[in-house]
């Protein structure tokens, strides 16, 4: 089997509108949470949101771009060029041919949607633009990377809400490893922030009205945020023999399923997706440093999440450290495995760990070390990423340090 | 009016819990009569419809809730306070 590399990042978030940008943000534990700025805003009773401030898509893109462009396919299209760029891959011939994009989403278009159902419905027109459906498509995002780089291999969208991103790596990973691929693009990314798609979300009424604290116990629930991830997984040997920067290794993935609740998390299916990346990636609990957690701030993920880590790690849990960057950057539903994997990066090529910020009040239930509000410099060589969807789906991967 | 809201709310929780609205006492908690934690924000949603206020609850912090969701008894005096208020 290939091993699997990652040679380039890519992301705009309530953090940063790059890398570095969110990384210096993650390191000093910054909050990028903030009052919600769009249409019919006071109609709402959550008001808070990891919102992309200063976006300005007008002059990123062209009105024509614009015409076909949601708000996911520009932060999409941003990351990407940030991380192609970073990769150094060109892409033609036969690196084309078996290069493809694979991306989470949970919402697609929903900006695009909510716009236009306003339109007919509440403003009463017969018509909307040409290009409604192809902006909204799921998939449109992972079209115009693949039509923007000549990505001609394997491309499709994932969308299991929450754990999204992180099912689209696990493909592109998995794609690269058993050969079917050269490269991926790969990641994640989300726009729900207008007002039908935070009014849904409201319904649940399991959001915060201040913030986002998870693992405290004085935790009230999430918050959203908005953004894309974008990575460039490429077989080792490829990377090696151009002499790419490395920026870490995915050497392990897992998925399950709860087949139980459709909003209420399991213990057992957290825990078996954990321990399954674990075996995939022939990695013992002693040698993980590092979990950046699903940790929504919830009271029900983030107990069951300590519960499951407990479960699979056994008594190397007491020492793992886990962060939860939500805190920071607020819930990306679809996109936020991807930008989570930022902080899973900087832990390994770094050795910086990102805080849980906003942690107040530790909770007997999440008694695990949640490297409370302050960055800690500490040398890791293995971490996992988690993430767990509403309908009980469970992803999680494992990277290493670049040898 | 107090009658009133109390013969909604059990209108509305019994057909949560898929009971008749006889089998439904005053004394029971949600969790008794078999309603979820899906089932008991479907049933403030209906509420809240029901008499066009908003209910304060939190499904992360049940407890610290103004709204006391303890017992079908609780959940209508705590309406009965809402509707009180909004027609104040």
């Amino acid at each position: 089997m290939k091993r699997v590399v990652i040679t380039g990042a890519g992301t705009v978030n309530a953090l940063g509108l790059s890398v570095p940008a969110t990384m210096e943000a993650m390191r000093e534990g910054r909050c990028g949470i903030s009052e919600l700025n769009f249409r019919d805003v006071d109609r709402l009773a959550i008001k808070i949101g990891g919102q992309v401030h200063n976006w300005d898509a007008e002059n990123r893109f062209n009105r024509q771009q614009i015409a076909l462009y949601d708000r996911f396919t520009q932060f999409t299209l941003h990351a990407a060029k940030e991380a192609i760029g970073q990769s150094g891959l060109t892409f033609i011939g036969e690196l084309a041919a078996t290069s493809g994009v694979i991306l989470g989403t949970s919402g697609g278009g929903l900006t695009t949607q909510d716009e236009n159902y306003r339109v007919v419905y509440e403003e009463g027109k017969n018509r909307v633009h040409p290009f409604v459906v192809p902006k909204l498509m799921n998939n449109a995002a992972c079209s115009h990377v693949s039509m923007e780089y000549n990505l001609k291999g394997p491309s499709f969208t994932v969308a299991t809400a929450c754990a999204s991103s992180n099912h689209a790596m696990g493909q592109a990973f998995n794609m690269i490893r058993c050969g079917m691929a050269t490269a991926m693009v790969t990641g994640g990314s989300e726009s729900m922030l207008c007002f039908g798609g935070v009014k849904a979300w409201e319904g649940l009424r399991v959001m915060s009205k201040d913030a986002c604290r998870p693992f405290s116990l004085n935790r009230n629930g999430m918050v959203q945020g908005e953004g894309a991830t974008v990575f460039v997984f490429e077989d080792y040997d490829y990377a090696k023999a151009r002499g790419a920067d490395i920026l870490a290794e995915v050497i392990g993935f897992a998925m399950t399923s709860d087949a139980s609740d459709i909003v209420m998390p399991s213990k057992q299916g957290a825990a078996r997706a954990i321990s399954g990346a674990m075996k995939d990636a022939k990695i013992n609990a002693e040698d993980i440093g590092y979990i950046n957690a699903h940790g929504t701030g919830t009271a029900a993920n983030d107990k069951t999440e300590c519960a499951a880590v407990a479960d699979a790690l056994g008594h190397h849990a007491d020492k793992v450290m886990m962060s939860s960057t939500k805190s920071m950057h607020g819930h990306l539903i679809g996109g936020t495995g991807a930008v989570e994997l930022l902080a899973c990066i900087m832990a390994l090529r770094d050795g910086v760990i990102a805080p849980t910020i906003n942690y107040e009040e530790p909770d007997p239930e999440c008694a695990l070390d949640v490297v409370p509000n302050e960055a800690r410099d500490v040398p890791v060589d293995v971490v996992l990423s988690n993430a767990f969807a509403f309908g009980g789906l469970n992803a999680v991967l494992a990277l290493r340090k670049a040898a | 009016m107090a009658e009133n809201v109390k013969d909604k709310v059990i209108a509305i929780i019994a057909e949560q819990a898929v009971l008749d609205e006889s089998d439904v006492s005053m004394d029971q908690s949600l969790e008794a009569l078999g309603i979820d934690s899906l089932g008991l924000v479907e049933s403030i949603f209906a509420i809240e419809e029901a008499f066009d206020i908003t209910v304060p609850f939190n499904a992360n912090e049940p407890e610290q809730s103004e709204f006391d969701i303890s017992s079908v008894a609780s959940i209508v005096a705590a309406v009965e306070k809402l509707v009180a208020e909004q027609t104040a």
